[in-house]
């Protein structure tokens, strides 16, 4: 690894005035489980650490005005999976951190870090998507939101500026008739829990009466350089009479609008495939569960 | 190189400590601390023989930079039975229940199993399997270990 002078912080405004101060020789470290990978692999060179870990108001997690919730940036994936605020505002969130790697990597990894890290392949980047969240990020200039879906440019690149912190995300109130999921496609199943998805699929969807799709949120992981919202979907869903035959036909326009890597998980022919039938399934079962 | 002068409560003893920035967890605790009962295997977070407690939690020491646990209390696979003869239940049963073949991964299953029962005392063998995934076994003795996990949850119910 190569050499650095790691420095904790208390605050966000030291964190960045230590940003300002090192700028592209800066880093910036939460629970490290990726960065020390990266690091190790000679990925991310950084002659200036900044140690997150002793900012308590990069904690917490807490139900906004109105029925929204708010995940602080350094809230592990255990403390989010096990929260009572997140399993009130939506199970299928709970769900998603839930289904990251092994129980040590929940219990190092966090919120924040996670989607700082920007890996397509990870787990609740697809459910956040599909729940309208939006990233609060803070500046030398002060706090900025940008909806979650502008927030990853490329693989392993997010809007994150030089000199700026992911502090929180905050996620809109849900409808009452809202009913979300997350499900992540294993093909080898049991004992490969702790694999990256080969796809994975989140959506939330709310039906009015006569199952007319009044609102419906779908987006996909694993399946290109980006999480992605799958806006053409969506869009013929919403308004229309939700029977299987329509879910079928727009299930199958997923296919068109992803871009998933050959891999060892699977060609990219196969996961289009995947991609179509667990897009199908997940809007089937939310629908039958309404 | 930027160094650090860590505190922490190890295996209930207070240490103090200077380490670089870039010391990892478990190089501290096998080289500058002695203690070789956790095991280097993957080294990417993956096998789990490295597996630790730090401030209860279930940590992977080769991704956590030493100047992470100041202030911490640790507990390796050394620490868990303490000073006196007896064992821990976990410990007990991984004897008496076939629960290791060449041992490199024991520890770490140890350690895994411990934070498992300190959380949920009487756990299925689903929540044994689904918690212990990420600790391998490379002589493949799953069942005995998951074996080992469940009778240790009996020993504890008994006492």
């Amino acid at each position: 690894m190569p050499a650095f002078d790691y420095h904790a912080v208390g605050s966000v405004p030291e964190a960045l005035d230590l940003l300002g101060q090192y700028g592209d020789e800066a880093c910036l470290v939460a629970g490290g489980a990726s960065l020390l990978l990266m690091m190790r692999q000679g990925l991310v060179r950084s002659s200036h650490v900044i140690g997150l870990r002793g900012v308590d108001e990069l904690r917490g997690i807490w139900r906004l005005p109105g029925g929204g919730l708010e995940i602080r940036a350094l809230t592990t994936h255990c403390e989010a999976e096990c929260s009572p605020e997140v399993q009130a505002y939506c199970p299928a969130l709970a769900e998603s951190f839930s289904r990251i790697a092994t129980v040590r990597v929940r219990n190092q990894g966090t919120v924040g870090g996670n989607l700082a890290y920007a890996d397509p392949a990870h787990d609740p980047p697809p459910m956040l998507l599909a729940l309208d969240a939006r990233t609060v990020i803070a500046g030398p200039e002060g706090e900025r939101t940008i909806p979650l879906s502008e927030f990853f440019v490329d693989s392993f690149r997010t809007v994150l500026g030089k000199e700026e912190i992911l502090v929180a995300v905050r996620l809109p109130a849900l409808p009452s008739t809202a009913r979300s999921m997350y499900l992540k496609f294993l093909p080898r199943g049991e004992g490969t829990e702790g694999d990256y998805a080969t796809v994975s699929v989140a959506a939330t969807l709310w039906p009015g009466p006569d199952n007319i799709c009044e609102d419906v949120r779908l987006a996909l992981g694993s399946v290109g350089p980006v999480p992605m919202r799958i806006g053409r979907v969506e869009n013929v869903l919403r308004g229309e009479q939700l029977i299987s035959d329509l879910i079928e036909d727009a299930a199958g326009l997923v296919c068109g609008e992803i871009d998933p890597p050959d891999d060892v998980r699977g060609s990219a022919t196969y996961k289009r495939e995947m991609a179509r039938v667990w897009t199908g399934r997940v809007l089937q079962n939310l629908l039958e569960r309404v | 190189m930027s160094v650090h002068h860590l505190k922490f409560e190890l295996n209930g003893e207070l240490r103090e400590i200077e380490v670089a920035a870039d010391r990892l967890l478990i190089d501290m605790l096998r080289e500058d601390c002695e203690l070789t009962g956790t095991k280097e295997g993957c080294n990417v977070g993956v096998c789990g023989a490295c597996s630790v407690l730090v401030d209860g939690q279930l940590l992977s020491a080769c991704l956590l930079p030493a100047v992470f646990v100041d202030g911490c209390v640790i507990q390796t696979v050394e620490g868990l039975a303490g000073d006196g003869p007896a064992l821990t239940s976990v410990q007990e049963a991984f004897i008496h229940r076939g629960g290791f073949q060449c041992g490199i991964c024991t520890p770490g299953q140890i350690i895994a199993a411990t934070a498992l029962l300190a959380e949920r005392p009487r756990p299925t063998a689903d929540e044994v399997r689904r918690w212990m995934m990420g600790n391998l076994c490379r002589c493949t003795g799953y069942y005995k270990i998951i074996e080992s996990v469940l009778a240790a949850a009996e020993i504890d119910e008994v006492q």
